[in-house]
């Protein structure tokens, strides 16, 4: 089995690119399974299951952060994936908790970001970014040549390893160097471990109290002047 | 060094054979795609951005300097030799227009000392083509449509410096295209217009003519239609002049069109 995990914010792209991916992985004769992590609402599972007659899930990650939702999931994930007679499980999730990574070692891991969001966007989401393989850019139809150059430069300050590929979602180019990294990617195995470090952990806002203030929480909390500190015992 | 790009033609909507089986695109060549509307002039640009090898719906193929282009111009955005500028290209960026520049130029110079040079000739060439001058400090996005082209253009050219460009119907935008094509000429590059304007079409040294998603010619701009390209000009300049005397709340007299003897 050979797995992606596809992340970034609402309305980039990720099931426009998925698409062209599944459409061509099955050129390639691969089975394909698709499973789709969001919050609240999400219908890319009925849609991709009546386009391409694939096996697909959703889960609705309510109150846990997505990206570990996804985590939490996947192992049954990969299980449904290869009853159902799949080689390759993609994951579309809204990776929507940008302090923590949706990625797994073990599986590609793949931003999409759109050039239209502004130069200064790399620099604002974190592990999502960094921690992946690949930062899919959808939307260059949409942008001059300039800013497309200026904001693949901004990724590669903050993401020197992350490769960039370059997409026009609407017709399909650039998807070809996905579909390879998808094949070169190596099978998954037992025991495959979330990427990097989640973050500091829940605070007492996580866990209901709605005091507003520092002084009325603990464990880890901050003020307005001090950065992150321990309170309590 | 890129010195050609070869289009080997596929099939047509309905499956036939393109009458064309092959163009070759020299650098420095100048070229208009032309064809009604639905005839598959964007699709063809698509092909050759995406170095088509068979595998879209037309079936085409694309090689540069006569071979499968290197894995590195898919692979690698910053080696792609091709800079694309279509009807929806834009900027959208609000940071004053120097500050953008010096951005944008600074990816590109090889040496830092470049950039200041760099950006003066791009904003001169962008305001060769435009009415209005564009000002070093005012924002990106409160340049008008024209001046937006205009230095879209220009940038593609100078700053980008991409061994071919492609312009998707540019021409709507009020810049003045003669300048605009005496000014592209001076760069050694190939230049693929997508375009329904005769003033574009006759400028170039040849024009690729498609129809039901198929290219059906390529026409080469003979001696007569060289001389009849000043007319040409002189009744679209006619044109955008009575276009300007109607915003302007003037009257049209039957002398409007004397210029043209
Ligand atoms: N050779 C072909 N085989 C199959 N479909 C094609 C082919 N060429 C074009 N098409 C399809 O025909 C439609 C119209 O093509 P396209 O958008 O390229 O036209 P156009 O000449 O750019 O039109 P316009 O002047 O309106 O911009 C598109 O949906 C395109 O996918
Ligand atoms: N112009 C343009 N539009 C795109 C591109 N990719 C996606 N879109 C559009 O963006 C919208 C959201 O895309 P979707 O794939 O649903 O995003 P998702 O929420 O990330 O799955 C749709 O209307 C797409 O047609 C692209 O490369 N260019
Ligand atoms: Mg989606
Ligand atoms: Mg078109
Ligand atoms: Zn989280
Ligand atoms: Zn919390």
């Amino acid at each position: 089995m050979k797995l992606a995990i596809c992340a970034g914010p609402a309305t980039t792209g990720k099931s426009s690119v998925l698409r062209h991916m599944i459409r061509k992985l099955q050129a390639a004769g691969d089975n394909v399974a698709f499973l789709k992590v969001d919050v609240q609402f999400a219908e890319e599972d009925e849609i991709f299951a009546k386009e391409f007659g694939i096996p697909t899930r959703k889960v609705y990650s309510g109150e846990l952060c997505p990206d570990h939702c996804n985590v939490m999931v996947l192992g049954d994930a990969l299980q449904w994936a290869e009853k159902s007679g799949a080689n390759i499980l993609l994951v579309e999730t809204a990776g929507l908790c940008l302090r923590c990574s949706p990625y797994v070692d073990g599986g590609l891991g793949m931003i999409v970001i759109e050039a239209t969001s502004g130069t200064n966007l790399p620099l604002k989401i974190g592990p999502m970014l960094s921690l992946a393989d690949v930062a899919v850019v959808t939307k260059i139809d949409r942008v001059s040549q300039a800013e497309r150059e200026v904001f693949r430069s901004r990724i590669q300050d903050v993401a020197p390893n992350v490769k960039v590929r370059e997409v026009n979602a609407l017709y399909g180019i650039g998807i070809d160097p996905l579909v390879d990294a998808i094949h070169n990617q190596a099978d998954t195995w037992d025991k495959m471990l979330l990427r990097g470090n989640p973050p500091v952990g829940t605070c007492t806002i996580c866990v209901g109290k709605k005091e507003i203030g520092w002084q009325a929480h603990f464990g880890v909390v901050r003020s307005l002047e001090n950065q992150n500190f321990y309170r309590g015992e | 060094m890129i010195n050609t790009i070869t289009i080997l033609g596929g099939k047509s909507r309905a499956g036939i054979p393109e009458a064309v089986e092959r163009i070759d695109l020299n650098m420095g060549d100048v070229v208009s795609i032309v064809g009604p509307t639905g005839s598959g002039k964007t699709t063809l640009i698509n092909d050759l951005e995406l170095f088509a090898d068979a595998n879209t719906q037309t079936g085409r193929r694309v090689l540069i300097n006569n071979e499968r282009p290197p894995l590195e111009y898919r692979d690698n955005p910053a080696m792609n030799p091709i800079a694309l500028i279509t009807q929806h290209t834009t900027f959208l960026s609000d940071l004053p227009v120097v500050d953008f520049l010096t951005a944008h130029a600074g990816i590109r110079a090889v040496k830092k000392s470049q950039v200041e040079e760099m950006i003066q000739k791009t904003l001169d060439f962008a305001n060769e083509l435009t009415g209005e001058p564009i000002v070093l400090t005012s924002r990106m996005t409160e340049l008008s449509g024209g001046q937006t082209r205009a230095l879209l253009i220009a940038d593609a050219t100078i700053i980008c410096n991409t061994p071919i460009v492609l312009l998707d119907e540019v021409e709507n935008a009020g810049i003045n295209r003669t300048r605009a094509m005496e000014l592209l000429r001076q760069y050694r590059k190939i230049f693929i217009f997508v375009t329904h304007d005769p003033r574009i079409a006759l400028l170039s040294d040849y024009r690729i003519v498609m129809q039901g998603g198929s290219i059906t010619q390529v026409l080469y701009t003979n001696e007569e239609e060289r001389t009849f390209s000043h007319k040409v000009s002189k009744l679209d300049d006619l044109l955008s002049a009575m276009r300007d005397k109607i915003r302007f709340g003037e009257r049209l007299t039957t002398h409007e069109l004397e210029g043209l003897a």
